[in-house]
């Protein structure tokens, strides 16, 4: 169980780590807000990696894992949908998608 | 496994509120869609509003059926393949969001988001469905799903008055903090997956218990806890919530600020002691530390909330720190009920029951709070103090709703926000009797010097209101007849609901009781 095709486990977990921290890094230090999302969605996908290793190693015969990683797939196109709705409207209004020039409400 | 089994028909009514509630929003946008221009914005609203009342009935027979059930046989009450748990604390909390968003749907008629058209409300609607299955769900999968289902459909709410830049800015960053704090609660709940090989809550639990990895289980603890932390607008991650409230349509605002956060504790309540159960026969490592967090998170959360709520000119941004503050004064009950979970089953119970009464009298208030505060602001042309000047002499009885309101937050003993605050206190100081633990204690005591402090904010309005001179004080200000009836409801809740404490407190408490069979 612990290695399929002389492979274990923990090697795709790792990469998957890894993706997760690149995402979040990007989600939070970029200056451009479609960058943010991109960062976003390289932490789905993070996500993904773990849901189908999990899947393959740990419960092969149910498709809970298989499921799941579909779901995600689902929310991740419609939070890009709306992300990137969101980021013309604030265009329209800014001329610019830095999400440090947002700061029309002080204290 | 088959896809259709009819004898199992009736486990539908499990999500029977959800059921009528998209109906009603395809419905909406139809009805949008197919009449001729003209349709009245009036009339959207008030559909919508009769819809969710449509919810709110259907809930009753169904709340019915899940009682009988937890009656005769607690194991039926995990149905739909085991994504939803049939209990009666799903069906109070999906009371809580139904009310709040029949009352948004009215508030909002007068204002100028609310006019793009029916996809307002459709959106409405579908936050709704989202957060009663984020009340309902006994899934990782389903708790996933209908948190971004809620989410998704606020963050476009939040930004709908697309020509103003502040509720774009508002849009943007919900949706910015939004997407990476679920996204980071996902990646907790594939560890999850990963640890157990299941999704349902029941069978998850059974094998986290087997495990042993203390470390990746907290890790994976700590990574799930920021989305509730965020959905709840604790401390650390309550920051977006001034800038979202200030610049979100004020309609939505009062709805982030009450339902939103009700689902954000139906999740938490759920979730952790479910997944993460501290009962020493089912004893899952690393679970001591959600219950070690709740009392440190309640202070901070108090402090911040109360302290930052002083300094502010701005009355949404005053409203969003008070809200932050008032979910502080929740998580004293989250700490009762995690301190005592699995040992004492009639502290645990008070203790929730006291987090479910707060956040029904909460949601009342609050969006009273939020929907006078968006009349000033569509009427005077401002929301900061200063706009409330002379609204005493404007228009009497609105001036009087927002007293109502303010000393309700503030917990004065005539009105509901003293009977919730009571409640929670009461449960915290039996904890500490219970327990022998004076941490409660000291609880109690910085919650009621921040209530003292609060004062000064809450009445701040009020003094505004009554004793500052505007230059136009005899023009009064005209209020629409739908949002009047949702303010007039809002205030008479908080008042009359006095009369109802004890049904709605045995309400609670059957509620708490549901989710520990």
């Amino acid at each position: 169980m612990n290695s399929i095709n002389g492979l274990p486990l923990a090697p795709f977990l790792v990469v998957a780590a890894g993706l997760f921290v690149i995402g979040l890094y990007g989600a939070l230090a970029r200056k451009n807000a479609i960058a943010v999302l991109m960062g976003v969605e390289l932490m789905l996908n993070a996500v993904n990696l773990n849901l189908i290793a999990f899947w393959r190693y740990v419960a092969p015969n149910s498709s809970a894992g298989l499921a799941f990683a579909a779901f995600v797939f689902i929310v991740a196109a419609a939070e890009a949908a709306v992300g990137l709705a969101l980021i013309i409207s604030v265009y329209r209004n800014l001329r610019s998608v830095d999400p440090e020039k947002l700061d029309q409400m002080k204290m | 496994m088959t896809f259709f089994d009819p004898t199992k028909l009736n486990e539908l009514l499990a999500v029977l509120p959800e059921i009528v509630l998209v109906i009603w929003a395809l419905a909406i946008l139809a009805f949008d869609l197919l009449s001729a221009r003209g349709v009245s914005r009036r009339a959207l609203g008030i559909l919508t509003a009769l819809g969710l009342m449509g919810a709110l009935v259907a809930c009753v027979p169904a709340a019915l059926t899940a009682a009988s059930y937890a009656a005769t046989d607690p194991t039926k009450l995990v149905v739909l393949g085991g994504l939803v748990r049939f209990d009666l604390y799903a069906f109070a909390f999906r009371g809580i969001f139904i009310v709040g968003a029949a009352l948004t749907a009215l508030v909002s008629i007068d204002f100028r988001a609310a006019r793009a058209g029916g996809e307002y409300y459709a959106l409405l609607l579908l936050a709704t469905v989202g957060m009663g299955l984020m009340a309902a769900s006994n899934d990782l999968m389903l708790l996933y799903l209908a948190t971004e289902t809620a989410s998704i459909s606020l963050y476009l709410l939040a930004g709908f008055m697309r020509d103003t830049k502040l509720s774009a800015e508002a849009g943007i960053k919900y949706f910015v903090f939004g997407a990476v704090t679920s996204t980071i609660m996902l990646f907790g709940l594939s560890y999850v997956f990963g640890l157990s090989g299941a999704t349902q809550y029941q069978v998850v639990a059974d094998r986290l218990a087997l495990s042993d990895s203390k470390l990746l289980l907290t890790f994976s603890l700590l990574l799930v806890a920021v989305g509730f932390l965020f959905k709840t607008s604790t401390v650390p991650f309550q920051w977006w919530a001034p800038d979202v409230y200030q610049g979100a349509p004020t309609p939505v605002a009062g709805f982030i600020s009450t339902a939103s956060k009700a689902a954000g504790f139906a999740i938490m309540l759920r979730f952790l002691p479910y997944v993460f159960s501290p009962v020493p026969s089912h004893y899952v490592e690393g679970s001591g530390v959600w219950i070690a967090m709740m009392v440190p998170l309640a202070i901070l959360t108090m402090l911040v909330g109360n302290l930052m709520a002083i300094n502010q000119s701005n009355v949404k941004r005053m409203l969003a720190y008070s809200s932050i503050a008032q979910a502080g004064y929740m998580l004293i009950g989250v700490a009762g009920f995690a301190a005592s979970f699995g040992q004492n089953t009639a502290e645990t119970t008070n203790a929730l029951a006291a987090v479910i009464f707060y956040l029904i009298t909460y949601t009342l208030t609050n969006i009273g709070a939020f929907a006078v505060t968006g009349i000033v602001a569509q009427r005077v042309g401002g929301d900061d103090f200063k706009d409330f000047a002379g609204l005493s002499r404007r228009s009497p009885y609105l001036a009087l709703a927002m007293v109502a309101v303010m000393l309700s937050l503030l917990g004065a003993p005539p009105l509901v926000g003293f009977a919730g605050k009571f409640l929670l206190f009461r449960s915290a100081l039996s904890v500490a009797a219970q327990f022998n633990n004076p941490v409660f204690i000291w609880l109690v005591v910085l919650a009621v010097a921040m209530v003292l402090v609060s004062v000064f904010y809450y009445l701040r309005v009020v003094l505004a209101m009554y004793t500052q001179r505007a230059a136009n004080d005899a023009q009064p200000l005209k209020v629409s007849a739908p949002v009047a009836w949702a303010v007039g409801l809002c205030a008479f809740g908080v008042i009359a609901t006095l009369l109802a404490i004890y049904p709605l407190w045995e309400l609670a408490r059957a509620a708490a009781l549901s989710l520990m069979l």
